[in-house]
């Protein structure tokens, strides 16, 4: 049996043998349950297009104001960057680096590197660096917090509400639509097939 | 074998967690490396359960601050506050937003407790060797890494909150110490649940199994 057939569970170590799989399938492990691989549907090309979709959402999120608050006359607006130098500037500059890490610069990382992989794969060519791509993509993963920072803002408008006069910006409604399309990413890109089409070059 | 399954570690093959690859190792853990990507192999996480264990404690200890420090202070012509995360909940709760306070309140409390807690819970089996619901255990390890990251919630609430309430003349909001304690614990527990191993819970079983095996093969 050649070894490449064989997959260890990422949970338990459970080893089991690698099947094809139908159309839209997942393979499971046999004993702890734990999701060993997919097979999307035209994923590449699905995975492309919510991806550069979301780019571009994700660079009106970042230049427009995310909201603003109005008080006796007073204007105030707040970008993420705007939001992410305060904090640095008010003295508290961890917090900023959790915040910016977490809101901006691994989401951007993420998508960079997808599109720098999926955009030659597109075209039937698979460029050099696709380990190190890979491996920094399963990295940064769990780190990647749009949609916990969406709740986040949602729960202080509410909150200001009850102060002040609250208008939504449009970095904002960019946000609420990027998110639904960086899970829709998410869940049809499968680095599995990407390592299966690297060992059969090598 | 009962159930005809094998673990990798039990034939001398590595799986690699970056890309999925099995390596056959018989050099040990040292020099091993994932023969696609090239990835550092290890039989189990190295040292696993005392880095969780240094990492759950640091997070025990600065859950206190987190929770009993202000995460922000408010300040406005004639009153200045003090917020801490409970506060804030109860805040909301009485202003009459139930649903808003009950999402804050999983997000910042019940979130992080649980995952100290079941993490606690998942090493301390470990040790004892303990034989109890693997599959539950594995099962609630992977609802630790899925919820962690929403705790995040009230450090984006005091970041927007600083930054559309600044420089007012009504209000200055501010970052309170309680909110780099909270940050903290969750950087702190997202690493704890990323160096322990779930493969532990199942790795006595495999030991049973080989012991087992032997035996048969001697009488």
């Amino acid at each position: 049996m050649d070894i490449s057939d064989l997959i260890a569970c990422h949970d338990c170590d459970c080893l089991q043998r690698r099947v094809p799989l139908p159309l839209g399938g997942a393979a499971r492990c046999s004993r702890c349950d734990a999701l060993l691989y997919r097979s999307c549907r035209g994923g590449t090309q699905k995975t492309l297009a919510y991806t550069v979709a979301a780019l571009f959402l994700f660079l009106i999120a970042n230049i427009y104001p995310i909201a603003g608050i109005e008080v006796q006359g007073n204007r105030q607006v707040a970008s993420l960057y705007d939001a992410v130098s305060l904090l640095w500037e008010e003295g508290h500059p961890e917090v900023a680096v959790l915040v910016g890490l977490t809101t901006m610069i691994t989401p951007i990382i993420q998508i960079g590197l997808v599109l720098f992989l999926l955009v030659p794969l597109h075209f039937n060519h698979l460029i050099q660096g696709v380990v190190p791509v890979l491996r920094i993509l399963e990295t940064v993963r769990p780190w990647s917090m749009m949609e916990v920072f969406f709740l986040g803002v949602l729960v202080s408008l509410f909150k200001l509400e009850q102060l002040a006069r609250v208008e939504m910006g449009i970095a904002l409604w960019a946000f609420a639509a990027m998110i639904p399309l960086l899970v829709a990413g998410a869940m049809t890109f499968e680095p599995d097939e990407i390592w299966e089409q690297v060992s059969s070059l090598s | 074998m009962t159930d005809g399954t094998m673990t990798a570690a039990q034939l001398g093959f590595y799986g690699c967690l970056i890309c999925h690859r099995v390596t056959e190792c018989t050099t040990g853990d040292i020099t091993a490396r994932c023969s696609r990507c090239g990835a550092l192999l290890h039989r189990r996480k190295p040292n696993s359960i005392s880095r969780t264990w240094a990492l759950l404690l640091t997070g025990y200890m600065l859950y206190i601050p987190a929770n009993v420090l202000p995460v922000m202070h408010t300040g406005s012509l004639f009153t200045s506050q003090s917020d801490t995360i409970m506060s804030g909940i109860v805040y909301l709760w009485t202003s009459g937003s139930w649903y808003l306070a009950g999402i804050v309140f999983i997000a910042s409390i019940f979130v992080p407790a649980a995952k100290l807690a079941i993490l606690t819970f998942l090493v301390i089996s470990v040790q004892r060797r303990s034989t109890w619901g693997r599959l539950d255990r594995t099962k609630m390890y992977r609802v630790v890494e899925f919820i962690g990251r929403w705790s995040m919630l009230d450090i984006f609430v005091v970041t927007i909150l600083v930054a559309l309430v600044r420089l007012q003349s009504l209000a200055t909001i501010s970052v309170g110490l309680g909110a780099v304690a909270f940050g903290t614990v969750v950087v702190l527990t997202m690493f704890a649940s990323m160096q322990f191993d779930p493969r532990l819970i199942w790795d006595l079983q495999a030991e049973e199994r080989s012991l087992q095996g032997n035996n048969d093969g001697h009488s």
